[in-house]
């Protein structure tokens, strides 16, 4: 574990690539099995402790120290982990124990309950130091943010052991932490990992922004761009006889325990990529329309992300089905090497075979010319989708960004201007900035009394330059303080770019806004020229 | 008869000592100062008369090169400042020449710390408790998460990373009053005999020091090196340098920082260093807290810093506290 804290801390303060790379690989090669696959879970957010979560490690904090003292720490700080791990009150005169390996603290964590962790939790934090504790804590809850991403560890590990990144892609995805097939086949000169009957994942194609160019129709197809999340389903028939269904994300990350709906669904051993989405009207037609069945919007489709587990009413209030592309494979057919107008003839006979209840076509939209389609696509937010997908007719399907193959043409963002009412500081390396604001429109005419309500709250679209500035502006328009957050006058405009805007009861405007992002800073507009809410309730697709 | 201690009366560009009309580390040019330390937030230039320890004066006189009025008071020494007011320089363990100063009036005894540090430093003489009515500390770290290691354990990653780094430099960015020296002297300490180089900023600092009897050991220039003399050195600069051009002539520098601040992870990220050494000439959290106990005042009031966290921790363990809200003490870099 010290070894793992160890590295973890140089990476958090290392921001060369080719630092971190090199840090890793001397990591891999030196640890031992299995704690270096439980690093690489680790660093890759490949691990998940259901019982231990920000909340329980603020509970235990909270018994041990005063509640004033802790919040003005973790605000100063910035992060729960961090904060805990300084604050841990560390045993006195405590009898030495031997250190704990990486392999041990992930046994453990892994044996906790809910009840259980708030027992568990102190001795181990006992016995390290506010390094170790804070390794312990993030690799509990997860979010190591060291810029550690999936990719950057695989690369890492073909660096340290000598083999291409190609390779550990492929076997990675298939493989379970530890990963000690991968070690004994990169490390110690094993034969490659068996990956006969495993529902591995194949590298998804993906496409360029279409910008400025435009194509010819008679080369390309055009179909929507479904706002969900794409998936890749992978049925696989060991030699045994069982077959095994697994949904991959964009990522590559399994996420079949989340849509258990669609594991027993596929007929026959195959690999699909689609457009996951949930059961409605806003993309796509009615629900009970046979030809293409309606879906929810992403908002609904948000109910369902990102759970280890779904109750049974989830299921039905949000099933989930896949809206298909293109087909990979088929009854043991490789299909990846040939045009994308055969794969999709493949794609439109095999639609029959499978059951309608969890698969439609990803219908086709056709177009006399670009113009045509341009004119369509404009059309296209009424549908609550994404925008427009080109694809070569004769386009294999490969691995990545190739360019001329595939384009996306999304929609043009929606606009709005706001006003800044509220600013919060950032964390990590923006923890001395305030980075995270929360804007509103007028509920009325503003120079009628009108106040404003909080429409949404975002902390990207701006630059660094920019960033100072505006923490500049909310210190010296700073009228009251909650804590971390800051009120501000009401004068700075933001002009906030955003996908859809959807009802909610969550917000006192009753608006929920997708992907707010700043698009540009007013500094030039008066906060009363700002929008009004009527305006952004117009905008609602539900 | 007058209210028990309204003869000090903090103003938010310092403290006031009424009955003498003198001020306590004023922010402004005043007619009669009385000064704790050397540090530019604390020792400011244009004062009448500045009455502080010989080294401070030392130090003064070669930050504003002019020494006009200069009243030197040695630690231990009692001098009546007028108005029926004594002060009595106690030495405070922050840097060299630091004191706090101890005001006796009507039999009212308050003491003011300026900066101050509880651990033993080579270069400056040991923080005296001293027993008094109002106890005016400061709270820079008044957080308790401000725990700052023992400096032998930061001084050891420092030595760590230049051995395993032959080929480059470490390059330390430190204040060039107080830090740098104790960061040298502490090397020394450990039997480092290496020549260590140093930005020009520094160098008039160290060679104070040396004057004042604290020996630093072979110390050069950068700007009379060459990029093959430092590798495998360790180089000094004021932080201010880490990330500036200056450090381009440095071979392949490995970017340290000596500060309290470096104890927080963001901190580090925030000045792109990446070996933060947690060595501070201020009192941590427990240091803070521990002086209170030991000078159990009636009353202890904080000048700056986190004094909110500091003030909840004196009405935790009941201890009567209020926080003044002073301007211009600040301690970015410390």
């Amino acid at each position: 574990m010290e070894e793992f804290a160890a590295l973890l801390d140089a990476l958090v303060y290392t921001t060369s690539r080719n630092r971190k790379l090199a840090l890793i690989a001397a990591y891999l090669r030196a640890a031992p099995d299995p704690d270096r696959g439980w690093a690489m879970a680790g660093l890759t957010e490949g691990l998940d402790f259901p019982a231990v979560k920000s909340a329980t490690i603020r509970n235990l904090m909270l018994e041990r120290v005063d509640p004033a003292l802790w919040a003005m720490s973790r605000d100063f700080v910035g992060d729960t982990a961090e904060t805990a791990s300084l604050l841990w009150p560390e045993p006195e005169n405590a009898a030495p124990q031997p250190p704990l390996s990486l392999a041990e603290v992930v046994e453990r964590l892994s044996a906790l309950t809910r009840a259980t962790a708030p027992r568990e939790l102190p001795g181990l934090f006992d016995r390290m130091d506010a390094k170790g504790r804070y390794a312990l804590i993030k690799l509990a809850t997860g979010g190591m943010r060291v810029g550690i991403s999936a990719r950057l560890a695989k690369v890492a590990f073909a660096q340290g052991f000598d083999v291409t990144v190609e390779e550990v892609e492929e076997y990675w995805h298939a493989l379970t932490p530890p990963y000690t097939a991968l070690f004994q086949w990169a490390a110690d000169g094993g034969p490659p990992p068996d990956l006969a009957g495993v529902p591995r994942f194949r590298p998804f194609m993906l496409a360029h922004p279409l910008e400025e160019t435009q194509v010819d129709l008679k080369d390309y197809a055009a179909e929507w761009k479904w706002d969900g999340i794409r998936v890749q389903l992978v049925r696989t028939t060991d030699t045994e006889g069982r077959a095994e269904t697994r949904v991959y994300s964009r990522s590559g990350d399994d996420i079949s325990a989340t849509f258990p709906e669609l594991l027993d669904v596929l007929p026959m051993d195959a690999v699909l990529d689609g457009e996951l989405l949930v059961r409605g009207s806003a993309q796509g037609g009615e629900a009970n329309d046979t030809t293409q069945g309606g879906a929810a919007s992403f908002n609904a489709l948000q109910q369902r992300l990102g759970r280890k587990t779904v109750s049974g009413k989830m299921l039905k209030e949000y099933p989930a089905f896949v809206r298909l592309y293109d087909v990979l494979l088929l009854d043991g057919t490789d299909w990846r090497e040939q045009p994308w107008k055969s794969r999709r003839a493949t794609l439109e006979a095999l639609l029959p075979r499978l059951p309608a209840s969890h698969f439609d076509l990803s219908l086709l939209v056709e177009a006399e010319d670009f113009a045509a389609l341009a004119a369509i696509r404009d059309t296209a937010r009424d549908e609550a989708i994404e925008g427009l997908m080109l694809k070569h007719r004769d386009s294999p399907y490969v691995a990545g960004r190739k360019v001329a193959l595939w384009y996306k043409w999304k929609r043009d963002p929606l606009l709005i201007d706001c006003v800044v009412m509220y600013a919060q500081r950032g964390s990590g390396k923006r923890s001395s900035f305030h980075s995270d604001f929360t804007f509103g429109c007028w509920d009325g005419d503003p120079d009628a009394g009108a106040e404003l309500l909080p429409v949404g709250k975002a902390y990207t679209g701006f630059t660094d330059a920019e960033l100072k500035l505006l923490d500049k502006f909310v210190r010296q328009n700073t009228v009251g303080r909650f804590g971390p957050v800051r009120e501000v006058k009401r004068e700075l405009v933001f002009e906030v770019a955003f996908d859809s805007v959807h009802t909610s009861k969550r917000h006192k405007s009753g608006l929920a806004m997708r992907f707010p992002r700043i698009h540009r800073i007013r500094w030039d507009k008066p906060a009363h020229e700002a929008d009004r809410i009527e305006g952004l309730r117009a905008l609602i697709k539900d | 008869m007058t209210a028990p201690f309204s003869w000090i009366r903090p103003e938010p560009w310092g403290i006031h000592i009424v009955p003498a009309d003198a001020w306590v580390d004023p922010a402004r040019a005043v007619p009669r100062a009385l000064v704790t330390h050397g540090h530019a937030d604390h020792a400011r230039g244009g004062h009448g008369i500045t009455i502080a320890t010989p080294e401070t004066l030392a130090i003064m006189k070669l930050r504003y090169a002019t020494a006009e009025g200069a009243q030197p008071v040695a630690y231990g020494e009692t001098v009546s400042i007028g108005g029926g007011v004594t002060a009595t320089y106690l030495p405070a363990g922050h840097v060299l020449g630091s004191s706090q100063i101890l005001f006796e009036h009507a039999g009212e005894r308050v003491v003011i710390t300026g900066d101050y540090k509880r651990v033993p430093d080579p270069t400056c003489a040991p923080f005296q408790v001293t027993p008094c009515d109002i106890f005016i500390t400061e709270a820079t770290f008044g957080l308790p998460v401000f725990t700052h290691p023992p400096i032998g354990e930061e001084i050891g990653k420092l030595l760590d990373a230049r051995a395993e780094n032959p080929d480059a430099c470490v390059l330390v960015g430190a204040y060039a009053l107080g830090k740098a020296q104790r960061v040298i002297a502490e090397l020394r300490a450990t039997g480092h005999t290496d020549t260590i180089w140093l930005h020009g900023a520094m160098e008039a600092m160290c060679r104070l020091y040396e004057e004042h009897g604290v020996a630093l050991g072979d110390l050069k220039l950068v700007s009379d090196a060459t990029k093959d003399d430092m590798r495998g050195h360790i180089v000094i600069a004021p932080p201010s340098a880490l990330n500036d051009r200056w450090s381009r002539r440095l071979p392949d520098p490995i970017t340290a920082m000596a500060s309290g601040w470096m104890r927080v992870r963001a901190r580090a990220r925030q000045r792109g260093v990446e070996l933060p050494l947690v060595i501070s000439d201020h009192a941590d959290w427990n240091e803070l807290t521990r002086t209170i106990r030991e000078v159990n005042p009636q009353e202890t009031w904080i000048t700056h810093g986190r004094e909110q966290a500091l003030l909840r921790w004196c009405e935790l363990s009941q201890r009567r506290a209020r926080a003044l809200a002073l301007v211009g003490y600040e301690d970015e870099d410390d």
